[in-house]
């Protein structure tokens, strides 16, 4: 990717992120619930109508749509994501606060996918059509089709409650909390990139290089291992990049279910408390590290693919 | 008959009977899934209640049965919303192209470029928790897929030489689209939303198991499993049969799918 291409992305990146900002703007404004009232509803108090009126007014509520929209978009290129309703501190700050249990989270997720996936995917493409290839295939497919939530509450149930091997409750510190929502995520996951790695072996083991280097005498593990395998990691790193984005906001109901302390499990509470800045701060972020992670996808390209490179 | 026309046949089969059972609950249910009786509540399952009972005593079974009512309408309904919709933009964008294209090829690309299920979960929460809202969240966010695809095959079909003698021959633009667009993109679209069924399914449980769906006392598998959730402790039966449905009719359905696409797909002919 040249630097022109990166303009042009980065101007597409800017497009989108103002048009998401304005949808979900636009979808808080036409919200049928009063975010004044169900603030002070939360603290207990029934305000009168003047103090609702004075509410709106402090919060600037009560002026037109347009001027919030930039009032809040202008604040955001400055940082200033505005402040949580309910929470009662700068949503920028409870954000980032959340961020780094989410990213542990789904580091980890991914790990435990790929080390499933891969020799997984390898051995069903290699013995394409003997009994391993469907016996992975069937596994991946009823993999598919188990809600996350479901393998969750299982998981919760029989290793939590039952064997009593991990906390129930993911909240707070430690390693061990890490588990259980990471095996749920990666368990949906890997049967998809199971699937993946088989196709893209598969591709690539019809490729001449490989008759070649069977000519040539190779041996089949060393084919396999230093020729096919970094050459069908390629797709994989596209998909890559796009997990890990949206396990980075999508997270929600794995981290519900465990009480896990990530961005999902705050988005949902910001949703239930009618907590629009905090809403629209949530959507904006998750867009902003989708987007920034499938630029850095797409210029990593550049140098995992010298083939790329050679092309400009 | 060749296998893969056996294997679809049988799918469908299939996914008949569980239409059948959503149809007919009604006289399927040896209970009514809404009638609460407290003295029969968390009863483990057995010979009188097969799947057990809930917290209020309801009968899980004919809870999980009324269940594939809530699911199969919703996802059905969500599927012929965004096949109904984005076929007809794509198809209308592919053919006359300018500002309507430019305009439904930026929006496809934001929702391209941005997870669908946090902007799904923002809608629904936001238009207020509802089995309706938690549809018209889903579909807000996958139309634009049918959108590209019809474009893309109205595109390619474009420039064919019976399309030019069609509109010499003075057929009018609503005929051509119908009569000769539409027909060529179907094939494609009815695999693709064949097999989003499922997903689309597991999509909108996973709205009612957050409570932006379904809302109690609905009998729904995604808001059974999020009440089940409390009393996994004691009553672990609550969350282990509408997930073992959820699991079932998504099965039946994915399958369903890939076989429509072997049956379907030219490509696959080997």
């Amino acid at each position: 990717m040249d630097k022109r291409q990166c303009c042009r992305r980065l101007l597409q990146i800017a497009v989108v992120l103002v048009g998401i900002s304005f949808l979900t703007f636009a979808l808080t404004y036409l919200a049928p619930g009063d975010p004044v009232r169900s603030m002070y509803a939360a603290n207990g108090t029934i305000p009168s109508e003047a103090v609702l009126q004075q509410t709106r007014e402090e919060m600037g509520l009560n002026r037109p749509f347009l001027v919030q929209y930039f009032d809040w978009l202008t604040g955001c290129l400055r940082g200033d994501f505005g402040r949580s309703y309910s929470l009662k501190k700068p949503v920028a700050e409870l954000l980032a606060a959340r961020l780094w249990p989410t990213l542990k989270l789904s580091l980890l997720s991914l790990l435990l996918m790929l080390l499933f996936a891969v020799p997984f995917g390898m051995l069903s493409a290699v013995y394409k059509g003997k009994p391993v290839d469907y016996l992975v295939r069937g596994c991946t497919f009823f993999g598919v089709s188990m809600p996350n939530f479901w393998v969750g509450l299982l998981l919760l149930y029989v290793v939590a409650l039952e064997l009593k091997l991990v906390p129930v409750v993911s909240s707070g510190k430690g390693f061990d909390k890490l588990i259980l929502p990471a095996v749920t995520l990666a368990f949906a996951m890997a049967a998809k990139y199971t699937r993946q790695v088989r196709t893209a072996v598969l591709e690539e083991l019809n490729q001449d290089y490989v008759a070649g280097a069977r000519a040539r005498g190779i041996r089949e593990r060393t084919i396999l291992w230093r020729h096919v395998f970094p050459n069908a990691l390629l797709p994989l790193i596209t998909m890559l990049g796009l997990s890990l984005g949206s396990l980075l906001g999508g997270t929600a109901v794995v981290e519900v279910i465990f009480s896990y302390p990530g961005l999902g499990n705050l988005a949902i509470k910001a949703i239930q408390a009618m907590d629009y800045p905090l809403i629209q701060g949530y959507v904006l972020w998750t867009a902003l590290i989708y987007m920034a992670l499938n630029l850095l996808v797409d210029i990593s390209y550049n140098y995992v693919d010298p083939r790329i490179r050679e092309k400009r | 008959m060749k296998k893969k026309h056996v294997l679809f046949v049988s799918f469908l089969c299939l996914a008949l009977l569980i239409v059948l059972a959503a149809v007919l609950a009604p006289y399927l249910v040896p209970y009514d899934p809404f009638a609460a009786s407290l003295t029969d509540a968390l009863k483990p399952p057995s010979a009188e209640h097969l799947f057990g009972t809930d917290k209020l005593g309801r009968d899980l079974f004919s809870r999980v049965i009324y269940g594939s009512r809530a699911s199969l309408a919703s996802a059905l309904a969500l599927v012929a919303c965004i096949f109904a919709l984005g076929s007809v933009v794509g198809i209308a964008a592919g053919y006359f192209g300018g500002w309507i294209d430019a305009v439904l090829m930026r929006l496809a690309d934001m929702m391209i470029s941005f997870p669908g299920m946090v902007l799904a979960i923002a809608v629904a929460g936001i238009l207020g928790a509802s089995m309706t809202n938690a549809v018209i969240a889903v579909a807000l966010v996958s139309w634009t897929k049918y959108a590209r695809l019809s474009r893309s095959l109205v595109l390619k079909i474009k420039g064919c030489e019976y399309l030019a003698a069609a509109r010499l021959t003075g057929s009018r633009t609503g005929h051509i689209m119908w009569r000769y667009l539409f027909p060529n993109a179907v094939p494609t679209l009815v695999i693709t939303a064949a097999t989003d069924i499922g997903s689309m399914m597991l999509e909108l449980a996973g709205l009612s198991f957050l409570g932006f769906g379904a809302q109690a006392p609905m009998a729904e598998w995604g808001l059974m499993l999020s009440e089940g959730r409390s009393y996994m402790q004691k009553a672990p039966w609550m969350m282990v049969f509408p997930g073992l449905a959820i699991f079932c009719v998504v099965v039946v359905f994915n399958l369903l799918g890939d076989s429509l696409r072997d049956v379907l797909d030219p490509r696959e002919e080997e």
